[in-house]
């Protein structure tokens, strides 16, 4: 074999599982063992929440289940039985969502131990599709983050640069799908948890129109926000995998009834020769220039022209409330968080700390709380708490929702001039693990979402895909589509147009750009075995 | 010190009550408001449970239609405005009984809002009682104090929470405040409550029990200066679960509230509870600033929008509302006042309108309901409508009376055996050979027999005595135990004498 | 809007049930500050006439038809409790009645 297997897009792996080149026990063994090769070991076998001294993409790795199904693949196959199109194909979960048989966390230390009795909708649309689950992978806790650095079990470390953040909160799907642990994940995006790690990882990540993808077994962070979406390292792949996953559940029910769309088809005529003219591409000019790193606009700029040269028509539009947007996200995000995170009370499962001598219930959710959620989650719920109580809910929530009136208007004016919109994804590249000091400025860290957190006001779909490397420091940037309501195809379309355009340029994929992840991981293993960090 | 009561009629010389109701209906749907676990009372704690029901992470909940229908069909019921649009709302506070820690309710947006209900007191008297809303929302588990006394949560060391109850439907139904009841608060807050139940039972939205709790009351009680109009500050003390409860509670709230304001103390803001044993309330906690519940939209579920069409559809199918049937009732079958509140109270308005429907007239049917049925339920300690008569069973035994096949005191032995289950009047007549003799050649026979054993009483008849035949009568019966028509016997008596009766 | 203090966010941990140290208090206070700050723009951004969107999508009436589903074993309910007895959830001694 030419290729590796684990670098192999889904699709050819798919077709080669399919004309019998390649095994789904081998598919699956190989990935195993990349994760085994890359996603090092606890750094302290008594603390978890120290992380690895690898990637640290895995909380969770589900061997023998996969290779069971993996093996029914096999055995179905040679039988002659019709499989679905990703039989056999490996996947990773994010652990936000629940799956039977496997523990979910949230990446918390509430729901350390905990055991779903039940599947998720896009469990159950895996299994159905009889993908191998090969584990579920790290976030930040309750996927309140951009770095996954809160993650209770350590962060999750960038493929490009171990001394980096995958972004977040889906920093384990990015960083798996990254580093060749896995072709495919699942992610969720609130407020760019699949985009953001997306684009300083240099991977695809979508997020979906809210109500393509059933949120069924999604543990909620902000209801109205939350969506399910596929991370993959080629625009075609994650069309597939939201094939899967999408369509109507009765048990949402701000699930849409639509059928799934043709998304791979899209980005397959995308990606055709010719397949970007005329299509009208808007500038979103609040969501470029002042505040993004250089090399991010750099490698913007340069999509834009490749895009023009391709036949598309670049126009500029102008989404003046998107200045609003941040805030009334947090206020709504926040509010939202208070009162899903509580059930998590030490009750009915989950950590229960029962401080000394006789204490009432009352003091025992308390403290099984305190104990429970870390900084970031607790920021949030007294935020929200705070958003929602009374005298202020007018000024915040109430108004926070008004400004999601103002941002849809504005992204409606948009579509008017443009069929699909565009910006760099996040306003800079990976940055340092520990780099970001939040208690001194909280907003620092929630600017990283500034570009993605108006889609998810919207609803509408948006795409991440490769941009290029910044020039100032080698590392991944992300480019941006977003597309009206139930027009997912779109972002397929665009993102798989511009996608060709690119690895043209490059004369391959992003990261071939990259040094060999295990030589990388061995290497950052040995210096921290010395101390070096 | 202050006394803790003052007389229920110093109370009212003093204070006008304002009153108001919260009270929750659970319905009958089949199941639960947002998940589709079983409603059903009673079965082993936490099996009528799903993932939805237990809040564990990651589920969502989906509306019970069913559910809606009843509360718009509630809605109009009580007169109410129908909501075009509404949402749910989340209720956010932290009880080990609510599973997610909020309670999905409504809050700005109730379904049903502004109505009334018109309630007609035991002497007759109108009272119209205003609607604020009805909202739809989901009742929580049921906890289980252990360690304490008498299962109370004072001293409890710890508790035992049980989910089947948890998301099965409520409405809570909120009435405006209520002035101007004066000294028939107590009986207007049992009427306000029973006619909720029976609105309820009526639309077959609710099984209606307050022993299980289907129907619960949480009495809001304030007293003003007579004359006043600013209300005082209220108590509102929580489950009040019988109409009698319903009624004690408030008059004894009247009473305390006159006593604190007649010692020239304020009135404390706070929850209380109903106690049966001490027939008196205690004190709960104070309404605080904690008491900030932080409603707002219920993100995981999409609004309800009525249409015309839908809410003209449901109204066709209401059934008539009971205090309009019972007028139309009365009028129908003329009864006194006096009859029909007796029988509206023995609670077989069902049994004599179905026995009228079946072609007895309105005397009959109240002669025996009122009559010998209900005797038979007063002797075995039952309800009349427990009882396992039927209104074809009454208006088979009219037909066998008036076909001459039975008399009453017969009749009356025959309901007796239906009551014991053997069967139809007719079988049971059939069966126990308790016809009436009417073959004329044995009834001439044994009139043969009696004449012949008493001659002097047939010439006493001969001779114009014609009062003397109950004489040969008796004897008659005897004969026949008591199967003959006393009537046909004394014809053939006279026929065969040639005498004219 | 004013400044959040020690306090209010005593009161807000509280409501939220997490208990918090008097440091923490004051950390989070002054967080909370900073976010609020940043977010107060909010406020100003719409008129009156702005309708509150609280659904990304204009969907309605949902709902579900009244037909029991698959329920969860006793066992299976209970089997991450931290505490049960009798087929039931066990928690400590409650503080006061609802």
């Amino acid at each position: 074999m030419s290729e590796r297997i684990v670098e192999l897009s889904a699709a050819d792996l798919a077709a080669k599982l399919a004309s019998g080149e390649v095994s789904s026990v081998d598919a699956v063994t190989a990935h195993l063992e990349q994760i085994e090769a890359t996603d090092g070991t606890p750094l302290d076998a008594q603390d978890r929440s120290r992380g690895t001294d690898g990637l640290n993409a895995f909380l969770h790795r589900n061997r023998e289940e996969a290779l069971d199904v993996a093996r029914g693949v096999d055995e179905a196959r040679a039988k002659g039985e019709q499989l679905p199109e990703l039989a056999g194909v490996p996947v990773a979960v994010k652990d936000l969502i629940v799956t039977k048989g496997q523990p979910t966390t949230a990446a918390s230390r509430m729901l350390e131990g905990w055991m779903s009795p039940y599947d998720g909708t896009v469990t159950r649309k895996l299994r159905a599709a009889r993908m191998p689950i090969l584990g579920k992978t790290n976030l930040d806790e309750f996927a309140m983050g951009s770095s996954t650095e809160h993650s209770a079990f350590g962060p999750t470390r960038n493929p490009w640069d171990l001394r980096k953040i995958p972004g977040g909160s889906g920093g384990g799907s990015a960083a798996a799908v990254s580093a060749f642990q896995a072709p495919l994940a699942l992610g969720t995006d609130t407020g760019g948890s699949i985009r953001q790690p997306a684009a300083v990882t240099g991977t695809v990540g979508v997020k979906p129109t809210y109500g393509s993808v059933s949120r069924y077994g999604v543990i909620a962070m902000a209801s109205s926000l939350d969506q399910v979406g596929p991370c993959s390292r080629t625009v075609l792949d994650a069309a597939l995998l939201h094939e899967v996953v999408g369509g109507h559940d009765p048990a949402d029910s701000t699930s849409l009834t639509d059928p799934v769309g043709s998304y791979a088809r899209a980005a397959r005529e995308g990606s055709a020769e010719g397949g970007l003219k005329g299509l009208r591409v808007g500038v979103v000019q609040q969501l470029s220039g002042e505040g993004f790193q250089a090399g991010v606009q750099q490698r913007f700029e340069e999509s834009l022209e490749l895009l023009r040269a391709a036949g598309a028509e670049i126009v500029d539009v102008q989404t003046p409330n998107f200045e609003y947007a941040l805030g009334a996200y947090y206020l709504i995000m926040s509010s939202e968080v208070s009162s899903n995170l509580a059930k998590y009370d030490g009750v009915r499962f989950g950590l229960r700390v029962t401080p000394e001598g006789t204490p009432t219930i009352e003091k025992v959710m308390s403290a099984s709380r305190a104990a429970g959620f870390g900084d970031e989650v607790k920021r949030r719920i007294i935020l929200g708490t705070y958003a929602l109580s009374a005298g202020y809910y007018d000024a915040y929530y109430g108004s926070a929702q008004q400004v999601r009136t103002l941002v849809q208007r504005d992204f409606a004016a948009a579509f008017e001039k443009a069929d699909v919109l565009i910006s760099p994804t996040a306003p800079t590249t990976a940055f340092d693990i520990g780099g970001v000091d939040e208690s001194a400025d909280p907003m620092q860290m929630y600017l990283n979402d500034i570009a993605t957190i108006p889609t998810n006001l919207a609803g509408i779909p948006a795409i991440s895909l490769p941009g290029g490397l910044a020039p100032e420091d080698g590392l991944p940037v992300g480019i941006q589509f977003m597309a009206p309501a139930r027009e997912d195809a779109r972002v397929y379309r665009a993102g798989a147009g511009l996608e060709r355009l690119l690895t043209e340029q490059w004369g391959g994929p992003l990261w071939r750009e990259r040094a060999d992840v295990t030589a990388t991981v061995r290497d950052f293993a040995a210096t921290a075995a010395q101390g070096g960090k | 010190m202050s006394q803790d009561v003052l007389s229920f009629e110093e109370a009212l010389e003093r204070f006008d009550p304002v009153l108001g109701f919260e009270v929750h209906v659970e319905l009958n749907t089949k199941t639960k408001m947002f998940d589709a676990a079983p409603n059903t009372f009673g079965d082993e704690p936490n099996t009528n449970v799903t993932p939805v029901s237990l809040g564990l992470p990651g589920v969502l909940p989906v509306v019970n239609g069913k559910a809606v229908e009843s509360a718009i069909k509630l809605g109009l019921a009580l007169n109410c405005s129908i909501a075009q649009k509404c949402h749910f709302a989340r209720k956010n506070y932290f009880y080990p009984d609510t599973p997610k820690n909020f309670q999905t309710s409504q809050f700005d947006e109730p379904i049903a809002f502004d109505g009334h209900l018109d309630l007609e007191l035991e002497d007759g008297t109108e009272f119209r009682v205003e609607i604020e809303r009805a909202h739809m929302e989901e009742d929580a588990g049921k906890l289980t104090h252990m360690g304490g006394d008498a299962g109370r949560i004072q001293n409890a060391q710890y508790s035992l929470v049980d989910y089947n109850r948890a998301g099965v439907p409520l409405i809570e139904i909120v009435t405006k405040p209520i002035v101007g009841a004066g000294e028939r608060a107590p009986e207007l807050a049992r009427a306000y409550v029973a006619a909720i139940r029976e609105i309820v039972k009526n639309l077959g939205i609710s099984d209606a029990r307050m022993e299980r709790g289907n129907v619960r009351c949480d009495a809001n009680v304030s007293l003003m200066p007579k004359g006043a109009t600013q209300f005082g500050t209220r108590s509102e003390t929580k489950n009040v679960n019988s109409l009698r409860a319903v009624e004690r509670t408030v008059r004894y709230e009247i009473q305390r509230h006159a006593a604190v304001l007649a010692a020239g103390v304020k009135v404390t803001q706070e929850t209380r509870f109903w106690h049966e044993d001490t027939r008196s309330t205690t004190a709960g906690r104070p309404k605080s600033d904690a008491d900030d519940y932080r409603y707002f939209p219920e993100p995981d579920l999409v609004p309800v929008v009525t249409t015309a069409d839908w809410i003209e559809e449901l109204r066709a199918s209401l059934p008539e509302p009971p205090a309009e049937r019972r007028k139309r009732l009365k009028a129908d079958w003329g009864y006194t006042d006096e009859e029909f509140r007796d029988v509206v109270n023995a609670g077989v308005l069902d049994e004599i309108e179905q026995t009228i429907a079946a072609g007895a007239s309105a005397a009959v049917a109240r002669k025996w309901w009122m009559g010998e049925i209900a005797r038979l339920a007063k002797q075995r300690e039952v309800e009349i409508a427990d009882l396992p008569v039927t209104p074809a069973h009454v208006v088979e035994l009219n037909g066998l009376i008036d076909g001459g096949k039975i008399n009453d005191k017969l009749a009356k032995k025959v309901l007796g055996f239906v009551v014991e289950g053997e069967g139809t009047p007719a079988e049971i007549v059939e069966s126990r050979g308790l016809a009436v003799v009417s073959d004329d050649g044995a009834l001439t026979a044994a009139v043969d027999d009696a004449m012949a054993q008493m001659p002097d009483v047939v010439e006493k008849i001969k001779g114009g005595k014609v009062q003397a035949v109950g004489a040969l009568i008796g004897p008659v019966m005897k004969a026949t135990r008591g199967q003959a028509d006393a009537g046909r016997v004394r014809q053939i008596i006279l026929g065969k004498l040639g005498v004219q009766g | 809007m004013s400044a959040i203090n020690r306090e209010q966010v005593g009161h807000l941990a509280e409501l939220a049930r997490i208990e918090m140290s008097d440091e923490e208090l004051a950390r989070v206070a002054g967080e909370l500050d900073l976010i609020v700050e940043s977010v107060a723009s909010v406020s100003q951004a719409a008129g009156d006439d702005v309708p509150a969107t609280s659904h990304p999508l204009p969907l309605h009436n949902v709902f579900r038809e009244d037909v029991v589903g698959e329920t969860l074993t006793q066992e299976e309910a209970l089997s991450n409790a931290p505490d049960s007895q009798d087929g039931k959830f066990r928690v400590p001694a409650i503080l006061d009645g609802e």
